[in-house]
C-alpha cells in the first residue's frame, strides 16, 4: 500500500521535474514546478513528517510558486517561446555531467537497504511539538538567526524592487 | 516493503536534474526553479535519514533549509526584475555587462 | 472510524484479505466525498440562492421565485442550466492550463473540508496539524486563480487574477496572527482539540476569554473576506471594472466550478470562525448526559446542529455585508492589511504572553 503511494508521488515527481527543465515555456515550467513540489510534499507525509509536508505546501505552493508566477507575468514571459534549449556544446556537456552525477548517486546509495518501518516511532513524531521542542532548544540560535536572514531578505527585495529615487 | 534506498535514490534522481537544469538552461528563472528542485531534493535526503534514525533533527534543518529557500527566492527575484528591468531580458547568455 | 472498520471486517468475508491500511483509506476517501455531496454541494447551491434573495429584499426587488415554493430550487434550474451550455474556450487562451485551473481552485477548497468538523465524531480527519493543514491547503487555490488569469489572455481576466493573487497571499498574514492567538489560548492545532478547550456559553468561549480575543476575531474575520474575495474586498472581480475578474472567460461547467468555490468558501469561513472563537458543537453537560441516554446519534444530531446554526448566523452577517458596504480601492485593501490589520495581529498574538509576564510581575511584588 505504501509502496504504491511511493512510487506514484515519486514517479509524479520525477516526471514533472523533467518537465520544468525541459518545457519552453516558463509558466508551464513554473506549473511543472508546483506538481513536483506537491509530490515531495507527499513524500515528506510518507515518511511521516507531517507538520513539515503541510510547511512545504504552505511555503511553496503559497508564497514562492505565486511570486513566481507573478514575476512571469510582469515580464510577461510565457507567450513567446523566448530561450529555446538549443543543444550547444555546454548544454550536451550539462546533460552528460548531470546523468554521470545521477549513475554515481544512484549507483552508490542503491546500497543503503536499512528498513524504514522496522523503528518503532513514538506519537509525537514528526508532529509540531516535536519539531517546536528542537527549534526552541538545541537550535534556538540557527532560529533566531533564521529570523534576522529573513528580515534582511525582506529589505533586500524592497531595495531591489523600490524605484531608483531621483 | 520501503528500504531507506529508494527515497535516496529519488532524491539523488531530483537533484541530477536540478543539476542538468542549471547547466542546461539559460533562462534566469529556469535556472531559479532548478536551484528549488535542488534544495528539495536535499529536504527529502533530510527526512528520509530522520526516518530512518527515527530522530526529529532531520526534520528541523529541512525547515531552516525551507527558510532559506523562501529568502532566496525573495531576493533572486528582486535580482532578476532589476535586471530584466535594466536590460530587457533575462537570457543569462546575453547579461554580459557588469555596469549596472 | 475504527469501529466501522472493525464492523466491516467482522461482517464481509472478502473484505478480510484487505490490508487494513487499505480500508481505512477507501472510507476516508468515501466520506470525503459524502461531506462533498451530501453537505458542501446542496450548500453551496442553497446558499447562492438565499444570497439572490437577500440581495432583491436589500435592493426592493423580489428576487428568483418561480422554480418550485419561492423559488427553492432555483439553483438545480442554474445548475443544469450551465451543464447544457457550450463549454467556450477562447482561441488565444492557453487551453491546457486554462482547463486545469478550475479543477486546482475546486481541490483547493475542496480539500479544506477535510478538517472541518461537523460535530464530536463527525469529521472526515481529525489531523494533529488540523488548522495549519488548513492555512496550507488553501494557498493552492492562489495558484488556480492565477493560472485562471493568466491562461484566459483577457487584460480584464489577468488584472483580476493578480489583484486577487496579492489579496490573497497579503491577507493570509493577519489571518495566521489571530489563528495563532487562538492556537496559544487551546496549546492544540487539531481543530478538535481547539473546539473542545471551549465550553458550551459564551463566557467559555475563545471569543471572551480576554480582552483582546475579540479584536483577534474581528480582524480574522476581515482577513478570510477578503481571502474569500468578498465584498467589501472583491476587488477581482469588480464589476464595474472587470467585467468578472479571472472568471471573465469562463462559461458552462468551469464557470460553476468557480462560483461553487466561492460559495463553499462562504461557509469555510463561517466554520473556521464558529470553530475557533464560537464554541463549535460544544453543548451543555445537562443536554450532553441526556442526549446519550438516548443513542449516540441524536447527540451528533444536536452537536451538528449547534454548529450549524452558529455558522449559520455567519453566513447571514457575511451576506448583509455584501450588500450594505460599498467596495475598497487597491491601495485602501493593501493599506487596511499592512498598516493595520498585520501590527494588530502581532499585539494580539504577543500580547497574550505580555499579559502573563505582567501578572507574573505582580505575583513577584505581592510575595516581596
Amino acid at each position: 500500500m505504501q509502496l504504491a503511494f511511493f512510487y506514484f508521488f515519486s514517479g509524479l515527481s520525477i516526471l514533472s521535474a523533467l518537465f520544468v527543465i525541459f518545457f519552453r515555456n516558463t509558466l508551464s515550467a513554473a506549473i511543472a514546478l508546483v506538481v513536483t513540489l506537491f509530490g515531495v510534499a507527499c513524500l515528506f507525509g510518507l515518511l511521516e513528517a507531517h507538520f513539515l509536508a503541510a510547511m512545504q505546501v504552505l511555503v511553496y505552493a503559497g508564497a514562492v510558486m505565486v511570486l513566481f508566477l507573478f514575476v512571469i507575468m510582469l515580464m510577461n514571459l510565457g507567450r513567446e517561446e523566448l530561450l529555446k534549449i538549443k543543444l550547444a556544446f555546454l548544454g550536451i556537456i550539462g546533460v552528460i555531467t548531470g546523468v554521470c552525477l545521477a549513475i554515481l548517486l544512484v549507483t552508490r546509495f542503491m546500497g543503503l537497504s536499512a528498513p524504514l518501518l522496522s523503528l518503532d516511532l513514538g506519537v509525537e513524531y514528526g508532529t509540531v511539538k516535536s519539531v517546536g521542542k528542537l527549534l526552541f532548544g538545541e537550535y534556538l540560535i540557527p532560529f533566531e538567526l533564521t529570523s534576522i536572514l529573513l528580515l534582511v531578505a525582506i529589505i533586500g527585495a524592497i531595495t531591489l524592487a523600490r524605484k531608483p529615487q531621483s | 516493503m520501503i528500504l531507506l534506498s529508494h527515497y535516496i535514490v529519488v532524491s539523488a534522481i531530483l537533484f541530477s536534474i536540478g543539476v542538468i537544469g542549471v547547466l542546461c538552461r539559460r533562462n534566469a528563472l529556469v535556472i531559479f526553479m532548478s536551484v528549488e528542485i535542488m534544495l528539495n531534493a536535499a529536504n527529502l535526503a533530510f527526512i528520509a535519514f530522520a526516518r530512518e534514525h527515527g530522530g526529529m533533527e532531520g526534520q528541523t534543518i529541512a525547515f531552516f533549509v525551507m527558510a532559506l529557500a523562501a529568502a532566496e527566492v525573495a531576493v533572486g527575484l528582486g535580482i532578476i526584475m532589476a535586471v530584466f528591468k535594466k536590460q530587457g531580458t533575462i537570457d543569462l547568455a546575453k547579461i554580459n555587462f557588469l555596469k549596472g | 472510524m475504527e469501529k466501522i472498520v472493525s464492523y466491516l471486517v467482522g461482517h464481509c468475508e472478502k473484505l478480510q484479505h484487505l490490508p487494513e491500511d487499505f480500508i481505512y483509506l477507501a472510507l476516508q476517501v468515501v466520506a470525503g466525498l459524502l461531506v462533498l455531496m451530501l453537505f458542501v454541494a446542496p450548500f453551496a447551491g442553497i446558499i447562492s440562492f438565499v444570497e439572490r434573495r437577500i440581495a432583491a429584499r436589500v435592493m426592493d426587488r423580489v428576487g428568483p421565485n418561480r422554480v418550485g415554493p419561492q423559488g427553492i430550487f432555483q439553483w438545480l434550474a442554474d445548475g443544469v442550466k450551465s451543464l447544457l451550455k457550450e463549454d467556450i474556450i477562447p482561441a488565444q487562451a492557453d487551453s491546457v492550463l486554462f482547463r486545469l485551473a478550475p479543477y486546482l481552485v475546486f481541490v483547493g477548497m475542496f480539500a479544506a473540508f477535510v478538517v472541518v468538523p461537523f460535530s464530536s465524531g463527525l469529521i472526515v480527519a481529525d489531523l494533529n496539524i488540523g488548522i495549519f493543514y488548513l492555512i496550507a491547503v488553501t494557498s493552492i487555490v492562489v495558484v488556480g486563480i492565477m493560472m485562471s488569469g493568466w491562461a484566459s489572455n483577457n487584460k480584464y481576466s489577468l488584472l483580476g487574477g493578480m489583484r486577487s493573487a496579492a489579496q490573497i497571499v497579503s491577507y493570509e498574514i493577519p489571518a495566521g496572527l489571530s489563528i495563532l492567538a487562538v492556537v496559544i489560548l487551546s496549546g492544540s492545532l487539531s481543530i478538535q482539540s481547539i473546539i473542545k478547550a471551549q465550553g458550551a456559553y459564551p463566557w467559555q468561549w475563545f471569543l471572551f476569554q480576554n480582552p483582546l480575543m475579540p479584536i483577534a476575531f474581528i480582524s480574522l474575520f476581515i482577513a478570510s473576506l477578503a481571502e474569500g474575495n468578498r465584498t467589501p474586498f472583491d476587488i477581482p472581480e469588480a464589476e464595474s471594472e472587470l467585467v468578472s475578474g479571472y472568471s471573465t472567460e469562463y462559461s458552462g461547467m468551469r464557470f460553476v466550478f468557480f462560483y461553487f468555490e466561492e460559495w463553499a468558501n462562504l461557509y469555510l469561513i463561517a466554520a473556521v470562525s464558529t470553530a475557533l472563537f464560537l464554541g463549535g458543537w460544544n453543548l451543555p453537560s445537562a443536554v450532553v448526559s441526556w442526549a446519550q441516554t438516548k443513542g449516540d446519534v441524536l447527540l451528533h444530531l444536536l452537536q451538528f446542529l449547534t454548529f450549524f446554526i452558529k455558522a449559520m448566523v455567519m453566513v447571514f452577517i457575511i451576506i448583509q455585508l455584501r450588500w450594505t458596504l460599498p467596495r475598497v480601492r487597491v491601495d485602501q485593501l493593501m493599506a487596511l492589511c499592512w498598516k493595520y490589520l498585520t501590527p494588530i495581529g502581532f499585539v494580539v498574538s504577543l500580547g497574550w504572553q505580555l499579559g502573563w509576564l505582567y501578572f507574573l510581575r505582580e505575583c513577584l511584588w505581592s510575595v516581596m
